[in-house]
């Protein structure tokens, strides 16, 4: 193990003078509402980055404001003004759809530390895009596998009818075996589950699944606890996040919830990297913030192997996967999206805070459902 | 020569040296900024018609905008997956050629328009600022599920469309010719104001009773305002889509109408070139405070809050003083 | 279907619909009043959701927390009268959208530079926590139904206040005659403030309510506003009898459509289009009323004449 690390080492500093500097250009939310996803998106990023202290590296921050609009506008800012070779940090599908394709078109890299639309890892995928996240069915699908494994038998499933939505209840259902007791779709930002939860009391269902990201999800789990409804739930990570878990309070306790990273995940660059961020931000990360810490790192390792101006030789060195994940084993599939576990992890409380805790594991070595119909 | 018209000099002039400046010093970007800020300049000059000639506070021209937008992103989808967009009863084809795509977007929009201005135009005043906000809330809701054009993801145009003549990739390129398309609807907006039909509608806003006198039906010349201004907004939003080349549900969010009626507002209600100078303070603004704080809509929030407050007439009022034909 | 289900769909309605009424019923006021029509009326709604929400984490006391609902929201409509909203009542419509549209750039993003991006925690307090068991074996939150209660006794209490206490005699002259009241020696620009406090409270009072179930979160809002604005135009703009009908005709109508529709359709098509085109005709269905309603009586249910 030793001799290897110092043949990188090695490597690394032959091909040192060669090396040139990289300029990243970072695209995320920092203002409005979802501003606390791209901050941890960014503050993830910015630690490993920082933590590196190489002056090789320069990352310049902008804020899309959730508008897709601006997203393209900084995009080209950064692209024409900034010259930037790596482009990141978006956090919305949406607005990713609206900035990758046109970014990979004219030769830069995209590095996604979020938003992973099917349509990016199918038809759509590009040699100078990569996926650090996930896939975005990757948690539906776990989520999926978990009901499966659970043996439970007549699910309601409900998710915003929206395309994210619909990707999240055909990623479940590609792994669950039983029945469906019920499937909506709800008003995409819908803040009151009321008629929905009637809906699962009337419908005899053993069990529940549900996305509904941020703010809706909050309201649901309120109210769902709040209902007299005591059947299992089970949901994608994203609405039982470090951030907004606080704001659900006792309601989520003892959900279980299909997460690809936890902060209790058993490795070493994990512990180091939760208690890093743990002391610089005073707060605990997110996995927003776990993405945003492995794409820089990833990144970080791959230019210590190639030069970012030769487009197949970077992405060759992208592809390798040669960091030490927080998620502990980590490559990529031939779409250039994770091969990776997904966990199932259970709401708790320590202390005074809500957390989360790794329960199980739901899918091992995970790729996603779409490598056929990538033809790089 | 008024303080105004040289005032508009001085914008136009701005327009055209900025951009030429950016090209020499080789700052593609400034190109991009001033070429959304002329596309703003045109969807704002189209709420203009509607707001400041014919005194309709629409919160709901998103819908025209996004409308333009669909009709471009719907238009070029079809041509770059080489399908066609309906089978029966005849075929038709998607286009990436702009002024095809222009020419729908226009009487899409302007259908739309006189639909929902026949609806709308039946009530007045506050009834009149919610219903447009309401036809805008469907619209956009309707987008967002509309998922065999993307749904709330929206769409990605891969290569600009094509204008014959030019290379519309070059930022500069694309700019001239949203620039004189600019120019053309504010020539047409001087003289629609200075036409009888105009001055009637001018009239209509100030003093109906009087257009009944003379057997003229105000509704019917608003309505017509109405649907003007929204073909010219949603020649806007193809344009936008093509700078973007991207549209999505955003397109109609009633957040945009707002905007919209903000730059409209900022620059001077009724004034020829005050949705230009209302484009321009924008995106400075939004570049130069969003540069500055995350937190700069507070700011922004601010600077409206003067201008409603100490700068009636906006920033033409301001620079030029009270119009003498107008108020 | 069973009757059970479709009771408790129009329990549902019915509380959404009040809580409504609460937003509406002081943007109305607002409206009858004084002229104005107020955008950041929904900012109104965050800030007694804020107020509460950190009031709560304080202090552990539900009631403590309504009441710092109702104070805040009502200190902030005095500040915003005072400052900014007085000095648009004799302007058009047009420079009060958007003065009231700055407010809520002011407002939203404030909030987030006080309390930070993440959203808060309110929670329901534990003598209303849980479900109860209604006459026919309906299970159904005692918040909510305790929801119904009060918003039907701040209805109560308006209607009181407007028809038969001096502060109501004033405000009803004030809709009718400006002048008239301030030659009765009516201080009109404190009755102003009055009056826009009060709906402001009423709205913080409904932010600070739902939030205990829903997300406390920027941006809250606006969707809300926007529906009041729906309810208002519905009942007729000025009109406390109006807003409360149309306060109840959108509830319903945003409950049930969205559930039964999708139902229907499934009769006519296969399961899952039937559930995504439902959805997306039930999102709009609130708009679609609001445009019948107006294109029948330009001037809402009970609108004065125009």
């Amino acid at each position: 193990m030793k001799t290897l690390i110092m043949a990188t080492a090695a490597a690394a500093l032959a091909a040192g003078s060669a090396v040139a500097d990289v300029k990243v250009g970072m695209i995320t939310t920092l203002s409005g509402g979802g501003a606390s996803l791209g901050i941890d998106t960014r503050d993830g990023f910015m630690l490993a980055i920082e933590a590196a202290g190489r002056d090789d590296i320069e990352v310049v921050i902008e804020d899309d404001q959730r508008k897709p609009d601006i997203a393209v506008q900084l995009a080209d800012k950064m692209i024409q003004s900034e010259k930037v070779d790596v482009l990141t940090g978006i956090v919305w599908s949406n607005l990713a759809m609206a900035v990758v394709p046109a970014a990979t078109a004219q030769g830069l890299f995209y590095l996604s530390t979020n938003a992973a639309p099917a349509q990016l890892a199918g038809k759509g995928c590009n040699s100078n895009y990569f996926a650090i996240s996930y896939q975005n069915d990757n948690l539906h699908e776990g989520a999926g596998a978990y009901a499966a494994k659970e043996g439970f038998k007549n699910t309601f499933i409900m998710a915003p009818n929206y395309p994210a939505g619909h990707d999240s209840l055909n990623g479940f259902k590609r792994y669950y075996e039983g029945d469906l007791a019920g499937e909506v779709f709800t008003k995409l930002g819908q803040t009151d589950y009321a008629a929905e939860i009637a809906q699962i009391r009337a419908s005899g269902a053993d069990s529940v699944f549900f996305f509904l990201p941020g703010g809706m999800g909050i309201s649901f789990l309120k109210q769902y606890a709040d209902s007299g409804v005591d059947l299992p739930v089970v949901g994608p990570a994203f609405s039982f996040d470090q951030g907004i878990l606080q704001a659900v309070g006792e309601a989520a306790l003892g959900v279980k919830n299909s997460s690809t990273w936890s902060k209790d995940l058993d490795n070493a660059a994990n512990a180091a990297f939760v208690a890093d961020f743990q002391q610089k931000y005073d707060r605990l990360p997110s996995i927003y913030a776990a993405q945003g810490f492995d794409t820089a790192n990833l990144l970080l390792s791959a230019m210590d192997k190639a030069d970012v101006n030769d487009d197949a030789a970077f992405a060759e060195a992208l592809k390798s996967a040669d960091f030490a994940s927080v998620r502990g084993a980590f490559s990529f599939a031939a779409n250039n999206h994770p091969v990776q576990n997904v966990y199932v992890r259970e709401v708790i409380k320590e202390g005074d805070i809500y957390t989360n805790k790794i329960v199980g594991t739901a899918l091992e070595s995970h790729a996603n459902a779409y490598v056929d119909e990538c033809k790089m | 020569m008024t303080r105004e018209t040289i005032f508009n000099a001085v914008l136009l002039l701005g327009l055209i040296a900025v951009p030429t400046w950016a090209l020499i010093m080789d700052q593609p970007f400034t190109i991009t900024l001033a070429t959304r800020a002329v596309i703003l300049a045109l969807a704002a000059a189209g709420l203009n018609i509607a707001l400041g000639i014919g005194g309709l506070v629409s919160l709901g021209h998103a819908v025209f905008f996004g409308i333009g937008g669909y009709a471009m992103g719907i238009l070029a989808h079809h041509a770059q997956s080489y399908t066609a967009m309906m089978q029966w009863p005849f075929v038709i084809e998607g286009t990436k050629f702009m002024p095809v795509i222009w020419l729908v977007a226009c009487l899409v929009a302007g259908l739309i328009a006189w639909v929902i201005g026949i609806l709308s135009l039946r009530t007045t005043g506050a009834y009149f600022i919610m219903i447009t906000l309401a036809f805008g809330q469907m619209f956009y809701y309707f987008a967002v599920s509309w998922s065999a054009y993307g749904g709330e993801d929206g769409m990605s145009i891969y290569v600009r469309n094509d204008f014959p003549g030019l290379n519309t990739l070059a930022p500069i390129q694309f700019y001239g010719l949203c620039l004189t398309l600019l120019v053309i609807v504010l020539i047409f907006t001087a003289r629609l104001r200075k036409s009888p039909f105009g001055l009637a509608l001018n009239a209509a806003r100030q003093v109906p009773a009087r257009l009944d006198a003379v057997g003229l039906n105000p509704v019917r010349l608003k309505l017509v305002a109405f649907v003007i201004s929204g073909v010219i907004t949603g020649l806007a939003g193809a344009l936008f889509a093509d700078l973007n080349r991207f549209v999505s549900p955003t397109m109609f969010s009633w957040q945009f109408s707002g905007e919209i009626m903000v730059l409209v507002i900022l620059g001077g209600v009724g004034r020829l070139f005050g949705p230009v100078a209302g484009a321009v303070t924008f995106v400075a603004l939004e570049h130069f405070l969003g540069g500055l704080t995350e937190f700069w809509h507070i700011f922004l929030g601010m600077i409206l809050l003067a201008v409603v407050l100490f700068a009636r007439g906006g920033i033409t009022g301001l620079v030029a003083g009270k119009e003498a034909s107008h108020d | 279907m069973s009757t059970i289900l479709i009771i408790e769909q129009v329990l549902n309605g019915l509380q959404s619909g009040v809580m409504l009424f609460l937003m509406a019923a002081g943007l109305t006021l607002i409206f009858g009043v004084m002229g104005l029509i107020n955008l950041a009326h929904g900012s109104l709604y965050m800030v007694g959701a804020f107020a509460a929400a950190a009031v709560a984490g304080l202090t552990g006391s539900f009631v403590l927390a309504l009441i710092a609902a109702l104070a805040a929201a009502a200190l902030a409509g005095a500040v915003i009268e005072t400052l900014v909203i007085r000095r648009l009542y004799d302007s058009d419509h047009l420079d009060q959208v958007l003065a009231t549209f700055a407010l809520i750039l002011i407002f939203s993003e404030g909030t987030r530079w006080v309390f930070g991006s993440f959203p808060l925690f309110l929670d329901i307090p534990d003598a209303l926590s849980g479900p109860v068991t209604l006459p026919g074996g309906i299970e159904y939150p005692l918040y909510r139904l305790a929801l119904i209660v009060a918003g039907l006794l701040v209805g109560i209490g308006l209607w009181v206040l407007i028809e038969r206490t001096r502060v109501g005699i004033q405000i009803r002259a004030g809709e009718n005659d400006r002048e008239m009241i301030a030659a009765l020696g009516v201080d009109i620009s404190k009755l102003y403030t009055l009056v826009f406090a009060l709906g402001a409270a009423l709205a913080g009072l409904a932010g600070a309510l739902v939030g205990a179930i829903q997300s406390v979160q920027v941006g809250m809002g606006e969707p809300v506003l926007i529906l009041a604005f729906v309810v208002i135009v519905i009942g007729g703009i000025g009109s406390i009898k109006g807003a409360f009908i149309g306060a109840l005709l959108v509830g319903l109508t945003d409950t049930l459509v969205g559930i039964f529709l999708p139902e229907v359709l499934k009769l006519f098509m296969e399961a899952a289009p039937a559930t995504s085109t439902g959805s997306a005709i039930a999102s709009m269905s609130i708009y679609i009323l609001m445009s019948l309603v107006l294109i029948w009586r330009p001037s809402g249910l009970f609108g004065a004449r125009a």
